[in-house]
């Protein structure tokens, strides 16, 4: 893991691959699982993977407290770095971060790419767009998260002191950033007119969290999307299936920076 | 020694129809409001009976739940402040992380400190990790939100000379100006539940009193001893009046009447625990190191283990016998000589305190035997606390 310093921010960053940028931003947990899909990624373009602030090694400075300022911090990362055209792909709570950051500014990106992305609320008040991980039984959330929990899901009682306090850390930041409101931004549906950047919005076929429907909400309420149904996936179908997932990428984001 | 009757109100007529959570999540239509009326009142009768019997009184509160019907520590002892002529009032009390309004905290408790001319007391609580959901209150900032909570409180309370600003970073007041100011100067004396030394020397630092509850004769004396330490070093007050204990208290004319008074009482113990897993252990609530070993037991819990035997042995709470309570230092029980031995030796096992907790009401013991319970131990055993010798 490389750090890199970004004002008060010292962020980890798991660096790899060569040509195009792509930043990848992780969702709030079952982060080692995504080992597979961005060794595939690292095949083709040149990947930055920072561990958000409060996750895994990367501090979270006093205050620093809000989905807002995870979008601020990773615009900053692409100019520090200089990254044009970057393709950004986000997962879960990091699709949330990416949409933040493209209704700010899209200018260094030259593609999104949302895996099963939370953050927009649609329905009524006493309707919920995201399943409450919170207050579901672990079981069902299990159920609700992949498509086959069994060999998906890893075996807690065999991970070390290190692997077991990464992954409460991890917890313990996507609640601070997304507890309430629950996993959305109540103004982030009025702004995404702005996200102006093409768009593939990926969905695992069988995701029990955020429904294939409200993907079909998302896609629609974005400038210039396209919809991509991933079978035999539930919300994370780059940890079910890495290279379904990874081809659909290709497909729609070039290897070559533009000229 | 000061005594004080705590009851938590349970609503156990639901309790039957219950299964794996008494809390969170279960149905109010299983809450009978007449049956509910009722409770209330003698429960309330209870705690006014203390009065004569000179038996200070603590109340507590809990969201979602049979367990506990108090929702609001703050109205039994609205009542209790006009009620009741002598005895102190202690609300231990109010959850201040999940509460959004610490303005209104200050205005209810200055408001009994005026009715009750001087007679509460004030506890902030960091709540069980179960209340959380509730409240909707972020479990990963909770004591963030607590301490902010705490000093805005007692500036509120403190301060005679109009508004001030306040624009924290969970609380935003531009003119706080608390009416009425508190009968007690400079405040009502301030305290805080606790189950672990590092909390016990937060509080320490603030010359809080701590309530320690369910903690027994092993988790007991080290949190006693962080106490006073930080507070030696912070020149805060070190004296026994600082710490308070918690015990289930059944007395009775024979030994037998006073196990079976403990017995009902102790299912108090028996179904608070009962909670559905996923409220256990919300993210940021706990520790890292905490949570990780929680993971680690896939599912057990961060609380699993929390009640042990003298000889350090955990005890799952929803079998504990009388006989396993007793043993573990939660419950004094049996005669009044009985209580009085129990309560002397685990009094000289934590090195001394200077409030007894006593959960005198718990469970179905009924207001008959609550009654007794009480008025026994006002008249055999608090006459002898004295020899405690606080």
């Amino acid at each position: 893991m490389a750090r890199i310093d970004i004002s008060e921010v010292s962020l980890e960053v798991l660096l790899s691959g060569e040509g195009r940028p792509l930043l990848f931003l992780h969702g709030g947990d079952y982060f080692a699982q995504n080992r597979s899909f961005l060794e595939r990624l690292a095949r083709r373009w040149r990947v930055l993977v920072p561990r958000h602030p409060g996750f895994g090694g990367s501090e979270r400075p006093d205050g620093f407290r809000s989905i807002h300022d995870l979008a601020y911090l990773y615009l900053d990362l692409l100019d520090q770095q200089r990254l044009n055209d970057v393709v950004l792909v986000g997962s879960s709570f990091g699709g949330w971060i990416a949409l933040e950051m493209c209704v700010r500014s899209v200018e260094r990106i030259g593609r999104l790419a949302l895996i099963d992305t939370l953050g927009v609320k649609f329905s009524g008040r006493e309707q919920r767009d995201i399943a409450d991980i919170y207050a579901l039984p672990a079981d069902e959330v299990l159920r609700r998260t992949f498509f086959a929990p069994e060999p998906t899901a890893p075996d807690y009682t065999q991970l070390d002191d290190a692997e077991a306090a990464s992954i409460a850390r991890d917890r313990a930041a996507t609640a601070l950033y997304g507890w309430r409101p629950y996993m959305h931004d109540p103004g982030l549906r009025r702004w995404l007119h702005r996200a102006r950047v093409p768009t593939l919005v990926i969905w695992g076929q069988s995701d029990g969290i955020v429904s294939p429907d409200y993907g079909e909400k998302l896609r629609r309420s974005l400038p210039d999307a396209r919809f991509e149904l991933i079978p035999e996936a539930g919300h994370y179908p780059q940890i079910e299936r890495p290279d379904t997932v990874a081809d659909a990428i290709e497909r729609f984001a070039p290897a070559e920076v533009r000229s | 020694m000061k005594v004080w009757h705590f009851s938590e109100m349970a609503y156990h007529p639901a309790w039957p129809e219950l299964r794996d959570s008494y809390r969170v999540i279960i149905p109010n239509r299983l809450y009978d409001p007449k049956i509910g009326a009722d409770l209330y009142h003698r429960y309330l009768d209870e705690w006014a009976l203390c009065d004569e019997l000179g038996i200070n009184v603590m109340t507590n509160e809990h969201h979602a739940t049979a367990t506990c019907a108090d929702s609001a520590c703050t109205i039994p002892m609205a009542i209790l402040a006009r009620e009741t002529k002598k005895v102190r009032l202690l609300a231990l009390g109010m959850p201040i992380g999940n509460r959004n309004d610490p303005i209104r905290v200050a205005e209810e408790y200055s408001m009994l400190d005026v009715i009750s001319r001087g007679r509460i007391e004030m506890g902030f609580v960091k709540g069980v990790p179960f209340e959380i959901s509730p409240a909707n209150t972020n479990p990963a900032d909770l004591m963030e939100r607590f301490w902010e909570a705490h000093d805005l409180i007692l500036k509120a309370m403190t301060t005679h000379d109009g508004p001030f600003n306040w624009e924290g970073t969970h609380f935003h007041y531009r003119s706080v100006n608390v009416w009425p100011r508190p009968w007690q100067q400079p405040h009502p004396p301030v305290w805080m539940p606790v189950g672990s030394p590092d909390s016990a020397t937060q509080a320490a630092e603030r010359g809080m009193t701590i309530g320690v509850l369910n903690t027994g004769w092993v988790r007991t004396p080290p949190i006693f001893e962080a106490y006073r330490k930080r507070a030696a070093e912070a020149a805060r007050p070190t004296t026994p009046q600082r710490l308070a204990y918690m015990a289930l208290i059944g007395v009775g004319n024979t030994r037998e009447e006073g196990l079976r008074r403990a017995d009902q009482i102790l299912d108090y113990s028996r179904t608070s625990g009962i909670v559905a897993p996923q409220f256990m252990n919300p993210p940021g609530y706990a520790s890292v190191a905490q949570s990780a070993q929680a993971l680690r037991m896939s599912g057990a819990g961060f609380r699993a283990g929390r009640i042990q035997s003298r000889d350090g042995r955990s005890i799952d709470p929803r079998k504990m016998t009388i006989a396993d309570a007793i043993d573990a230092g939660l419950s004094f029980a049996g005669t009044p000589d009985d209580v009085f031995d129990q309560l002397r030796a685990f009094y000289d096992h934590v090195g001394g305190f200077g409030h007894l907790l006593m959960m005198g009401q718990g469970g179905l013991l009924s207001h008959e035997e609550t009654v007794a319970n009480l008025t026994l131990f006002s008249k055999a055993v608090l006459p002898r606390l004295e020899e405690l010798g606080t």
